[in-house]
């Protein structure tokens, strides 16, 4: 490897098990912190999936052991309707805040973004220590809402107000639902000072010819994610803030006057319900951008290193990205056309967010158009990959629908709108997060992940997803009413079969996940041993030791020349030209090479 | 108050951050320059004196300008969500409050002007500078305390953060300005170590000053919307 670089450091790698391991200041470590938090969330959120199902079809199984959880919420075993509202709130929180957030933006992001941009460490190391450990707590406080008082809140993961500020409202509604409160303040104070390194870092720690065009896809979309999110979770917090004040010192922010619960008058009035859903939205549909953009720039990372060609074209990609990230803010009231709206806003909301569908498709085209003249390379990395972009166009496609409010006002309340959001942002990112996982698991830990059994994961989790998630539209279109716990003896009667066919689909897809993890354990033990450059890659993590030493590059910055994905053109070292090497070659610039 | 260092691995720039929130990102202090000198044409964007504080200052103030944005458009939105505003007398300390920030951020910029001095001349007697900064931390805490009495005052009243609405966002604003300025207190406890040990660095300096101005500038635009308003 060709390198004109200089040694840089100069002091020790830390010292102990407790610093190197625990409280590590390392953003190596600290991605593999996060990507290890959300691998727990994700399967305890993955696990009440399960119980929902199961309570959904078979409303009278004991589920044995559940009991201990609650005795209150599934006396014997069997889940009351309350419980399943609870279940269900904890579900969304788990899986939106600290697994689509945590692992393809904080986890991957936290990991590679300085690697990619050739710089040793983040540009606050102590903040970024503390990013981690303040989520970590605010995990914590959240999951501990399962073991204190009547167990964890029932308002969902959007928490709407009144029912988030007034403590009868039902179990979970009092210990439950202030945790969570707090647990979501904390958490946004963690994804805040997680931004602020995010973009500092790359704003001032870019190598030597790292030019802004010159970073890869997939940190570009971590940067803008984290312009998104600096902006997104600083709404979130005052609001967070407000109701904690509304729920413990008697304040008045979103509670209405002359509410009556259980019979009692509330003690609150003069708030606004609907405030809280503009500032929960605000931040709530950037969010939906802070689960996908990372997962759309590690996919597209991953398409073009499986293709060996370059994308259409890359800065085409990073305007719609940024395109994508400034009109999120302009769409969070699509989320409310049923919430009692002035119904003229709800046409303004609803231009901004067909709008959005237009950055959003030409990504898609670019990723299958650029199939093309592609020497595609199938591996466990590519077809995750290649599968987010199925995810997110089956996804994507009901998006069209439910941002017209006519059309939404029917669907609102029913599973098209669950079917809609778990394949376009939860599935899609997921997939975007398995396929990091394959393709940088070699640098992260140093071995290969089993190629045959990834596939298999793959294969299974693909048609899964469809079979689960493909039948929700299907019941939605029909009106099957979203948030019930049973349909056994109404009108949704007949409906039972399908889904009786999703919980079975949900069980065999969640047995393939095991597939995953054992995959992932035995190889980071007993896998082959990695190669630097396993996928022969081009950008900068390529360009250091799997896994990379503490310092990223030892004491040796490499020096970027080129464009990052200089693929399909003779070079040195194969059908690519690294970004550090100096090698003189023909621009393969991709506007040139593909017309 | 936590003080970590760390440096970062890089020949001329090592950074180290205290543990206090957005207010601290000025601690990028720095150590003496390690002997390793290269040619200029060999040194990265990483081995340049790292620009890295005041870039996080300047993001923080975007992230604290959203979180202030969104209490103040929540509070138009209570205003008018009901009958039950409650205009009460403002605080007459207030305006007191507010000499005595803005006079701190004058100190604090003259001991930023004696700071640079200070470097052309190379290492001297760092009194003066030092002095200024005190000059702030003292304003700044009394600031502090002025608030206090603000609230004292209100509670004397019988206004309370549940009382009325009008109170309640009066509390909000004036309590989470004042943590963030006692963060920016801290910060500068930081950076008068830092410079009693001969260790400060200019873009430190001014990446607190940065900081510092931004609270004045905020509590600027609080005291008119509060006085508008209440």
């Amino acid at each position: 490897m060709h390198e004109l670089s200089t040694h840089a450091a100069h002091h020790a790698p830390p010292q102990g098990v407790l610093r190197k391991y625990v409280f590590s200041v390392d953003h190596k470590v600290i991605g593999k912190q996060y990507y290890g938090l959300g691998l727990l969330a994700v399967v305890i959120g993955m696990v009440l999936s399960w119980l929902m199902r199961i309570h959904l079809v078979w409303p009278n199984f004991a589920i044995p052991g559940l009991q201990w959880l609650s005795s209150a919420g599934a006396p014997g075993g069997v889940i009351t309707p309350e419980y399943y509202l609870q279940l269900m709130t904890m579900h969304g929180t788990l899986m939106v805040f600290f697994v689509l957030t945590n692992v393809p933006f904080a986890g991957f992001g936290n990991y590679f973004l300085p690697i990619q941009i050739g710089a040793e460490d983040m540009a606050f190391p102590r903040f970024n220590m503390m990013s981690f450990w303040v989520t970590f707590v605010g995990f914590c406080v959240l999951v501990a809402a399962f073991f204190v008082g009547d167990g964890p809140p029932l308002s969902g993961w959007t928490a709407y107000a009144p029912l988030n500020a007034i403590p009868r409202t039902g179990p979970g509604q009092a210990t439950g639902q202030t945790l969570w409160a707090v647990s979501i303040a904390i958490f946004c104070i963690g994804q805040l000072l997680g931004s602020l390194n995010f973009i500092t870092t790359t704003l001032d720690l870019r190598t030597k010819g790292m030019t802004l065009m010159r970073m890869p896809i997939c940190t570009w979309a971590w940067f803008i994610t984290s312009c998104i999110g600096l902006l997104a979770f600083a709404v979130l917090l005052p609001a967070c803030i407000l109701l904690i004040l509304d729920r413990v010192a008697g304040t008045s922010f979103f509670v209405p006057s002359n509410l009556v619960v259980s019979d009692q008058l509330v003690n609150h009035s003069g708030g606004s319900p609907l405030l809280w859903q503009h500032l929960f939205w605000f931040f709530g549909h950037p969010e939906v951008y802070i689960a996908i953009l990372p997962a759309a720039g590690i996919v597209s990372h991953i398409l073009i290193n499986s293709y060996r060609r370059p994308l259409l074209s890359h800065k085409v990609i990073i305007y719609c990205m940024i395109a994508i990230g400034f009109l999120s803010y302009m769409v969070w009231g699509h989320h409310m056309f049923l919430s009692g709206m002035n119904p003229f806003s709800a046409l303004v909301f609803s231009f901004p967010t067909l709008v959005i569908t237009i950055p959003a498709t030409i990504l898609v085209l670019i990723w299958i158009g650029s199939l093309y003249g592609a020497n595609l390379q199938i591996n466990s990395a590519s077809l995750f990959a290649l599968g987010f972009i199925s995810m997110f166009v089956s996804g994507g496609v009901s998006g069209f629908f439910l941002a017209q409010p006519s059309i939404d006002v029917y669907l609102h309340g029913t599973y098209f709108v669950v079917g809609h959001f778990h394949m376009v942002m939860g599935v899609a990112a997921i997939f975007g997060m398995f396929a990091g996982t394959y393709f940088w698991a070699p640098k992260m830990f140093g071995r290969m992940m089993n190629e045959t059994w990834g596939k298999v994961h793959f294969w299974g989790t693909f048609v899964g997803t469809y079979c689960i998630f493909m039948p929700f539209h299907y019941l939605g279109l029909v009106g099957n009413v979203r948030r019930y716990s049973a349909f056994v003896d109404d009108y949704l009667a007949p409906l039972m079969p399908v889904h009786r066919f999703i919980t079975i689909a949900a069980l065999i897809t969640g047995a393939f996940q095991i597939v995953f993890v054992i995959n992932l354990i035995y190889s980071r033990f007993k896998g082959a041993v990695a190669p630097d450059n396993p996928w022969q890659g081009t950008s900068l993590e390529w360009a250091t030791s799997s896994p990379p030493p503490w310092d990223n590059f030892g004491g040796r910055l490499p020096v970027v020349y080129h464009d990052p994905y200089q693929y399909g053109i003779e070079g040195a070292s194969g059908d690519f030209v690294m970004q550090n090497s100096s090698e003189q070659i023909q621009t393969a610039r991709e506007d040139k090479k593909l017309i | 108050m936590l003080v970590w260092h760390r440096r970062l691995a890089c020949a001329g720039r090592c950074t180290a951050e205290p543990a206090v929130l957005h207010g601290l990102i000025m601690a990028t202090t720095l150590q003496p320059p390690p002997t390793v000198n290269l040619p200029t044409s060999l040194q990265g964007v990483n081995l340049r004196d790292s620009d890295a504080p005041s870039t996080g200052i300047w993001i923080g103030i975007a992230a604290i300008t959203m979180t202030f944005a969104a209490f103040t458009s929540a509070m138009l939105v209570r205003q008018g969500s009901a009958n039950d505003w409650r205009h009460f007398a403002f605080p007459i300390i207030l305006y007191f409050n507010t000499a005595v920030l803005l006079a701190s951020s004058l100190t604090l910029q003259i001991g930023k002007r004696r700071f640079s001095r200070l470097d052309s001349k190379g290492p001297s007697n760092a009194r003066p500078t030092i002095t200024a900064l005190y000059g702030t931390l003292v304003l700044g805490w009394t600031f502090v305390f002025g608030q206090y009495a603000a609230w004292q005052q209100l509670r004397s009243e019988g206004l309370y953060l549940s009382s009325a609405p009008s109170s309640s966002f009066f509390y909000v604003f004036t309590v989470l300005h004042a943590l963030h300025v006692i963060g920016g207190l801290l910060g500068l406890v930081y950076v008068i170590r830092k410079l009693r040990g001969g260790l400060l660095r200019a873009n430190t300096l001014s990446a607190a000053s940065q900081y510092w101005h931004f609270m004045g500038l905020l509590w600027l635009y609080l005291l008119i919307l509060l006085r508008v308003k209440i």
